[in-house]
């Protein structure tokens, strides 16, 4: 069976003819300062001082220096649950809008959530979807097709038809949606094996935690009278699905873990070696239940948050990646799908372009990731876990220039309407983060410069 | 006072008992041939009920037509999300007309509180969701006290469906606030969460709390409405197991003290949660309960809209 590679797509890339760029004195890693020449795509040069000939070559310089030391170098995020919500709900965020909050947020590839409408569960949404992405041209975007048709948990999705299209689906999802008959995950969990899919579970037991289930079933939920959503509706079916994983040696992977259970269930699951991996959004990693005291639906997500000790597991599981990969889980929603009462608003919020400046704070500051663990878990292991080529890749010579430049200090004030997002149902609002996104490159090319997005009409070749 | 009553646990001792003592006033005023007060003449007080509720919206208007406001009663029933409509959309719509108080009743917990973020007029919790009903506790307060006495040192047992009551949560709330103790009666799955961090006692066995560790150690038993479609979500098994469990049935009256009063919000479902010697019985406030729900709003409506004047009123009556 011939399956196409998701990256040999270089024909319908835009920014032709391709400029070389030479980083002057980063940080890779967080490592010693160097210098890195960007050509053709390629990390063609790297070393401290390099001798580049400015004038001949027609080099765009970009200076590392930063008001306190240099700026980090990173392989660009790849967010493995982004909603674009294109085709369906233009209005909130089309492909073209969520890519260029991913590519200020420092990501270069985003996987394309399925539940949009129509469903992203044949391979013609999927190459449409992708289609936009290359038109977007800002960030590779991988669609995730469905598990099941229309989401509706029931039958198979045409998981060999998305994935043997020209979008080449490894991702395979529900998200929104629990897949909670087993007998349809197992079969699922087999089905998607010849084509090296990976079935990415939210995990929710319907019969545990229902569709009207919007808070964090605890002391709070109980005093606000809103419907619990416990932390053993994750878990029991994060405890299952490792099972269901072992028994078809197939490859699973858990959406948004949020608590400190579920991260204990994954531990003794890989320990086990079962083939499981796992992800946490930066909100789960921040921010606590306790925000929803004044029922604000900017703080209704899915799952919801949690108590600081789930807060702190999570830290932990991410910190010795028992949980593999951040994921933002950007799902942006129209103001008027968020006033209403807490019950009646939409799940979800914006988390792109502030992933790292949120990872800074609750992982780097607090001394369990260093530069090194944070571009592992927003970049090497979530592209591994997609099986997305050409990006987490080591800094090194030869490999893909897919790379992120952040100015560890530099603090900035979120504003919901400056962010790149049609919506602006960011729960960080007012809030000051630290670590801004000084730069991105999608093969070599900027797609964020100075901060700031580089007009894709700028250099951009003729779409194919 | 606020200028809003969302949550009974808003309420200092001094502001619950100084509306308990207005509503005294208002309560002698049922009783006369002529009930209207001027006191609130000019002023425009909505009903905005999200959720059907006749006997609520009945009170609220009464209340504020013999205070004689202007009473509007708009039923959103089916608006906002059904029909697309934002709650934001609802209520500034409502409030653009230019109203001084919105008492709103809302199926979602918090419902009421999002609106006051949005209007400027005065907002009543007239019930949202299983989160609260303010003036529901308030009433309980006023007709409690107006049979047993202060309330402080008192120990009221509360039964009933606690985890989707907004009932218990403000009479909780209100109850520790005018000093009285409480014990929450229920089976485990009735129970709201994390219930062990609320201020009051809890147990799964009614006989047990009923019969005391001291005579006379219940004061008071409010028993609470038992939807029937609990028993379809599996909360408990059979409508016969819970009233056997839970029922205020006569055997369990007798365990009480001869003036312990039995208190029910409404609507009953005889033979479930209470018989009706005990809805019916001397020791019954059911009746006192509504009755008492129109005085303790008309103090609520007149605290919040009259402000600091000076307190009403019956002279005024008297002229009137």
């Amino acid at each position: 069976m011939s399956v196409p590679s998701p990256n040999d797509d270089d024909s319908y890339g835009r920014r032709r003819p391709r400029k070389t760029v030479l980083l002057r004195g980063v940080r890779p890693l967080g490592g010693e300062k160097v210098d890195v020449l960007l050509r053709d795509g390629l990390i063609a040069e790297l070393g401290p001082d390099l001798a580049v000939d400015l004038a001949a070559n027609d080099v765009e310089v970009i200076d590392g220096h930063t008001a306190s030391g240099s700026a980090i170098l990173l392989p660009a995020f790849v967010d493995l649950h982004t909603h674009l919500r294109e085709p369906g709900r233009e209005d909130t965020e089309t492909i073209a809008s969520g890519s260029a909050a991913a590519a200020l947020g420092g990501f270069g590839c985003v996987h394309a959530m399925a539940n949009t409408t129509p469903v992203a569960d044949n391979a013609e949404i999927v190459e449409q979807v992708a289609r936009l992405g290359r038109r977007a041209g800002l960030v590779d975007v991988r669609p995730v097709g469905a598990v099941s048709k229309g989401l509706a948990g029931e039958e198979l999705a045409e998981i060999g038809n998305m994935a043997r299209s020209a979008a080449a689906v490894r991702v395979f999802s529900d998200d929104g949606r629990c897949v909670s008959d087993a007998r349809l995950m197992r079969r699922a969990l087999e089905y998607l094996k010849p084509f090296d899919g990976v079935l990415a579970q939210h995990a929710q037991d319907p019969r545990l935690a229902d569709s009207g289930a919007c808070a964090h079933e605890g002391e709070l939920s109980g005093k606000l009278g809103l419907p619990g959503w416990p932390a053993v509706a994750e878990e029991s079916i994060i405890a299952r699905d490792v099972m269901l994983a072992e028994h078809t040696s197939s490859r699973l992977h858990v959406c948004h873990v949020s608590t400190g259970g579920s991260v204990e269930v994954i531990r003794w699951a890989k320990s086990r070696g079962i083939e499981v991996t796992a992800e946490v959004t930066p909100h789960h990693l921040l921010l606590t239940c306790d925000l929803i005291a004044g029922y604000d639906p900017l703080f209704k997500v899915n799952p919801p948050l949690r108590p600081a000790a789930d807060v702190e597991a999570l830290r932990a599981g991410l910190a010795d990646g028992t949980i593999d990969a951040v994921a933002t889980d950007h799902a942006p929603h129209a103001a008027q799908d968020k006033d209403h009462a807490f019950a009646d608003a939409a799940f979800g919020m914006l988390g792109l372009q502030t992933a790292v400046g949120v990872l800074i704070e609750s992982m780097i500051k607090t001394g369990q990731l260093d530069w090194a663990g944070l571009a592992d878990r927003m970049s090497v292991r979530p592209a591994r876990i997609g099986r997305v080529s050409g990006h987490g890749r080591p800094i090194a010579i030869g490999e893909p220039a897919n790379l992120t430049l952040i100015d560890p200090d530099a603090s900035w004030s979120v504003v919901p309407e400056a962010l790149a997002s049609l919506s602006t149902n960011t729960p960080y609002a007012g809030r000051t983060l630290t670590g801004a996104v000084r730069a991105t490159f999608l093969r070599g090319q900027a797609t964020v410069r100075a901060g700031a997005l580089v007009p894709a009409a700028e250099d951009q070749a003729v779409l194919a | 006072m606020t200028s809003h009553l969302l949550s009974a646990g808003d309420l200092s001792a001094e502001h619950a008992l100084t509306i308990l003592d207005s509503a005294e006033q208002m309560y002698a005023i049922q009783s006369r041939p002529i009930k209207k007060l001027p006191t609130l003449r000019g002023r425009t007080v909505v009903n905005l009920f999200f959720e059907d509720s006749t006997r609520t919206r009945s009170s609220f208007e009464i209340a504020g037509k013999w205070l004689s406001a202007d009473v509007i009663n708009i039923s959103a029933k089916g608006s906002s999300v059904s029909k697309g409509e934002s709650l934001r959309d609802t209520a500034l719509t409502v409030a653009a007309m230019g109203v001084d108080a919105l008492v709103v009743r809302h199926a979602s917990s918090g419902a009421v509180q999002r609106i006051t973020e949005w209007v400027d007029c005065h907002v009543i919790n007239a019930g949202d969701g299983t989160h609260e009903h303010p003036t529901q506790a308030l009433l309980d307060a006023f007709a409690l006290r107006r049979r047993i006495g202060d309330l402080t040192g008192k120990h009221v047992v509360i039964v009933g469906d606690l985890t989707h009551s907004r009932v218990a949560r403000s009479n909780v709330l209100l109850l520790n606030t005018l000093g009285a103790r409480v014990t929450l009666v229920a089976p485990p799955t009735l129970m709201p969460a994390a219930v062990h961090t609320w201020e009051c006692a809890t147990s799964w066995d009614l006989d047990e709390v009923l019969s005391g560790k001291a005579a006379g150690d219940v004061d008071a038993v409010m028993t609470l409405r038992v939807q029937r479609e609990r028993m379809s979500g599996g909360y408990f098994p059979t409508e016969r197991e819970y009233a056997i469990s839970y029922g205020l049935s006569p055997r369990r009256l007798s365990m009480l003290s001869e003036d312990a009063p039995v208190l029910h919000p409404g609507p009953m479902n005889r033979g479930l949660e209470i018989s009706s010697a005990a809805a019916d019985g001397p020791r019954s406030l059911v009746l006192d309960q509504v009755k008492a729900g129109v005085a303790v709003r008309m103090s609520v409506l007149y605290h919040l809209l009259a402000g600091a004047q000076p307190a009403p009123v019956l002279e005024e009556a008297a002229g009137l």
